[in-house]
């Protein structure tokens, strides 16, 4: 599966049982999650929420 | 029988449970809370016998958690066992309230009440909120000036938990902490997270080694599950040199990365193996 780094615009590739939510690491270094819309698969930078924790 | 799977973010964590599942032939339904919706009181969203949270936002975790309920669904763990264990202080008023150990503790409801209760802890003394996760705004104050800093940078936020002073002896710790993990009447696992900070949460910086459980700590961990409510958990547990082991924390949707990665334990397995065995129950 394949699809398009937000940042530095580079292919990605993901693994074929990919889930909406991953968080992936791209080529470049950048955190991403998937973002699934239909027959789409976006990338979008992981935004890290203030009460994310254990 | 199949789990659901209740997540806003997905893991490495969350991506184990659903190969360990797939191993043992469970099917894994994904409940993933951007797209979904809950009805309160309405139809379950997913077929499923036993809901996993596994949210990483605390807010959705416990607010998905109290919707599915009130849908009929069995959630491990529990909108009260997540509420509990969320809250510091909650936490440590039952665990105190059970005869288990754990690290003196104030809470201090103004600056002027916590510099004056301080001293009494003695110095340097642990200021942190009463809820949050991975070592965020926990602080140590080595001496009333450092406290009174800190005091006044909490003051001044517009976050009213950081009106709240929770405030704790330190613990002189052999430069380690311990997690535990305990899956339903078991304790499976445990790791020591090394340091040379005082903060040795893995997600900060803390080393992770495989730990021994003996059977102080098995029971106590026991215990202190069975205390909160919590089937899942992982434990914080200090060394004190005098007291031995304190239970100072409790975490109701553990993470578990470095834990597999060190001690080579397949907890994601225990956990999906415990689900398919409560739900038979």
């Amino acid at each position: 599966m394949k699809s398009r780094c937000p940042i530095c615009g580079r292919e990605a590739i993901l693994a074929d049982d990919v889930m909406p939510g991953e968080v992936v690491e791209h080529d470049c270094g950048v955190t991403l999650e998937v973002v699934i819309d239909g027959d789409r698969v976006l990338l979008k930078p992981l935004e890290i929420g203030e009460d994310w924790g254990e | 029988m199949n789990i659901a799977l209740v997540y806003d973010i997905a893991r490495w964590e969350e991506k184990a449970i659903v190969e360990a599942a797939k191993k043992r032939s469970i099917r894994v339904e994904p409940l993933h809370l951007e797209v979904q919706p809950l009805t309160v009181g309405g139809r379950l969203p997913v077929e499923a016998d036993v809901y996993l949270q596994r949210c990483l936002s605390h807010a959705k975790a416990l607010s998905s958690t109290i919707a599915l309920e009130s849908m009929g669904a069995r959630v491990v763990n529990s909108s009260k066992a997540i509420s509990v264990a969320h809250d510091k202080l909650w936490t440590l008023v039952l665990l105190s309230k059970a005869g288990i150990p754990t690290p003196r503790t104030v809470v201090a409801f103004s600056e002027g009440s916590a510099l004056r209760v301080a001293g009494s802890l003695g110095y340097p003394v642990v200021v942190k909120p009463t809820n949050g996760s991975w070592g965020r705004l926990v602080s140590l104050a080595e001496d009333e000036e450092t406290l009174r800093v800190i005091l006044e940078h909490r003051v001044y936020t517009n976050n009213p938990f950081l009106k709240v002073h929770m405030l704790q002896e330190f613990i002189r710790k052999p430069g380690r902490d311990i997690r535990v993990f305990v899956v339903g009447d078991e304790v499976p696992v445990a790791i020591y997270r090394v340091s040379n900070h005082w903060i040795t949460n893995t997600a900060r910086g803390g080393r992770a080694q495989p730990a021994p459980v003996d059977e102080e700590l098995r029971e106590l961990s026991l215990k202190t599950a069975e205390t909160l409510g919590v089937e899942i958990a992982g434990l914080d547990v200090f060394e004190d040199p005098e007291r031995g082991y304190l239970v100072n924390e409790v975490n109701a949707v553990p993470d578990f990365r470095n834990t597999v990665a060190v001690t080579g334990y397949d907890l994601p397995g225990r956990i999906v193996e415990y689900l398919a065995h409560a739900t038979r129950r």
